[in-house]
């Protein structure tokens, strides 16, 4: 480590560029540890849930699997019905998102754009409950929802999540920043507001709307507390609470089954990710300058 | 001047200044709230009444018989707050929660932040792959990864095995109250560092390369340059990544629900779980207390963050 074997090529290169490729090495190296320890418990998750259960029992420390089996996945098909949770997962992550797209941009720009009365007071309010955490809402929810004849409904899993303040402060200043020409022009010319956000305001909104329903989608996938506190029966479980409450169970120490469920939740989120990485790592970023 | 732009207070480009005060039509307002109508709605529904009741709730002494007839309902001024400070099992989750929090948050910024400056010191190849690569943990379901880590941090797991190999012998992580949290933070640090790298990168866009260059000319060292020309600029971009973080690390909760159902001796109770819990005992009233302290210390600790990094604007 300390005296890096240097190629003969920079023998002839002054000091100062022999140090910098020194730094470079050093930089990728640690890089490159750092991305292993990141990657690492997915290919061991991933490894894990090809092995039976003598196997992980017998060698909790080993990587490949002596004799690779579906089992785990077989069981997760047929007797655990995975298939449901998955289909409750993608129909809920649907609506919400949906929902914060169309209604938060709506919001958005009237918040923006637009004069009503009351306006200052609804930003005020948005601006106030975003950070307020789900934990604080859960039980007066919990009995709302039971009130409203809507407990263990699919309702109960998708109308709290229909729009969210973040949604509504990302898509106003998005909205903020169309230049305000654009769209006196259009009013002068006569078109309606309802004209003006669908012809002018959403088609110059395409990232920020593809940012909102990344982020949403991502939290909706993720979503723990409520489903778990919402959903009463096995056919309305999403697919982490069918995990989390799998696991706890007489399955808590089935490692292979366990690992295929993970495989099975992570996996399709993780695909879809590499798939779209620069939208996401975009959204991130974007929602940092905001 | 686009060096300061992104610092700015979100704030102050909202305000459309001093109110100008024109009268608002007949018409501008039902445009207005029609667009508004559908947010306001769910919003009233979702957010606000159980905002509003929750607080109500933590006065009365409501629990899961109550729901149908609220009347029966007797209100108790703040009994459930003087019992919960009185809680053995409330004070711990509060002080696991803040130990979750005081050394998890700096950690993550920290790791965060190294991995950006790495990844911004002029490296070109494989950036891309190795920003996605740190940013797959976060992008996943926590529950799910918990179950992973739940196998990964046995006694005889993967991670004492690789302590192993340098000649550390690893505590039995999830069954020593001494170790449960530290492997919580383990979890998070591993988790969420990534949210930070990908904030800290645009950060670093807005660290003009000039004034580098310049300190580079005049003989400032790598790390004086970082602390005193990188530090200053990245002061907001940290302030809200610890502001996401935060929000998120004061109500953890799948971790211990999924590795170790809040144990062992209590050492991982959250106090997200210690609410759960008693909103499962059905007693919704002190349940919805305990949730109120937790929302207050969301907001102090959103104040202190906003005191500390920005002291020295």
């Amino acid at each position: 480590m300390s005296a890096p074997t240097l190629s003969p090529v920079s023998a002839g290169v002054g000091h100062r560029a022999r140090s910098s490729r020194i730094a470079r090495a050093v930089v990728y190296t640690v890089l490159v540890i750092a991305v292993l320890i990141t990657l690492l418990p997915f290919v061991w998750m991933l490894l894990g849930s090809f092995k039976d259960q003598g196997e992980i029992l017998r060698d909790p420390r080993g990587w490949l699997p002596q004799n690779p089996t579906l089992d785990n996945y077989a069981r997760w098909f047929t007797d655990l019905n995975i298939g449901h949770f998955f289909l409750n997962s993608v129909v809920v992550a649907i609506f919400t998102v949906l929902g914060n797209i169309i209604f938060c941009s709506m919001v958005g720009y009237a918040l923006a754009k637009m004069n009503f009365t009351g306006k200052k007071t609804l930003l005020a309010l948005v601006l106030v409950t975003l950070m307020v955490p789900h934990v604080v809402t859960f039980v007066p929810l919990f009995v709302l929802v039971s009130n409203l004849g809507m407990s263990n409904s699919y309702y109960a899993l998708i109308l709290p999540f229909l729009t969210a303040p973040i949604g509504v402060f990302l898509m106003r200043q998005f909205i903020g920043e169309i230049p305000d020409s654009l769209i006196e022009a259009a009013r002068i010319d006569g078109a309606s507001e309802a004209r003006i956000f669908l012809r002018i305001i959403l088609p110059l909104l395409g990232p920020p709307l593809a940012t909102l329903g990344i982020l949403t989608f991502l939290s909706s996938w993720n979503n723990f507390l409520w489903p778990l506190v919402a959903a009463q029966t096995e056919d309305r479980y999403t697919l982490p609470v069918a995990l989390a409450l799998y696991s706890q169970g007489e399955n808590a120490t089935d490692y292979g089954l366990l690992l295929a469920g993970s495989v099975l939740v992570i996996a399709p989120i993780v695909l879809f990710f590499i798939f779209l990485q620069r939208f996401f790592l975009q959204s991130v970023a974007s929602v940092g300058i905001k | 001047m686009s060096v300061s732009a992104p610092s700015r207070p979100a704030a102050t480009r909202g305000g459309a200044g001093p109110s100008r005060r024109r009268r608002v039509s007949g018409s501008q307002n039902r445009t207005g709230w029609a667009f508004a109508l559908p947010f306001v709605i769910v919003f009233s529904i979702f957010m606000m009444i159980p905002l509003v009741s929750s607080f109500l709730m933590s006065f009365t002494d409501i629990t899961s018989r109550d729901t149908d007839n609220v009347f029966g309902v007797n209100v108790i001024g703040f009994e459930h707050y003087a019992s919960l400070f009185n809680n053995p099992q409330f004070l711990r989750s509060m002080l696991n929660t803040a130990y979750f929090v005081v050394i998890g948050i700096p950690l993550t910024l920290g790791v965060g932040l190294a991995l950006a400056v790495a990844l911004n010191s002029g490296i070109s190849r494989f950036r891309t792959a190795f920003r996605v690569g740190f940013y797959v943990p976060v992008v996943t379901s926590i529950v799910a990864v918990a179950v992973v880590w739940r196998f990964i941090l046995q006694d005889d797991g993967l991670i004492n095995s690789a302590l192993a190999l340098v000649g550390i012998d690893g505590p039995n992580w999830l069954h020593d109250p001494a170790w449960s949290m530290p492997a919580m933070i383990l979890l998070a640090v591993w988790r969420n560092a990534g949210t930070v790298m990908i904030i800290c990168l645009a950060g670093l866009q807005s660290v003009p390369s000039e004034v580098l260059e310049a300190g580079m000319v005049d003989g400032a060292s790598a790390w004086t340059r970082f602390t005193r020309i990188v530090m200053p600029i990245m002061r907001p971009t940290l302030l809200l990544a610890a502001i996401l973080l935060s929000v998120g690390y004061l109500q953890f909760f799948d971790e211990p629900f999924v590795m170790t159902q809040g144990g062992p001796l209590g050492s991982t109770l959250s106090v997200t779980y210690f609410t759960f819990n008693q909103f499962g005992f059905g007693n919704y009233g002190l349940a919805s207390a305990a949730s109120y302290v937790l929302f207050v210390a969301i907001a102090l600790l959103s104040l202190i963050q906003f005191r500390v990094f920005r002291s020295k604007d």
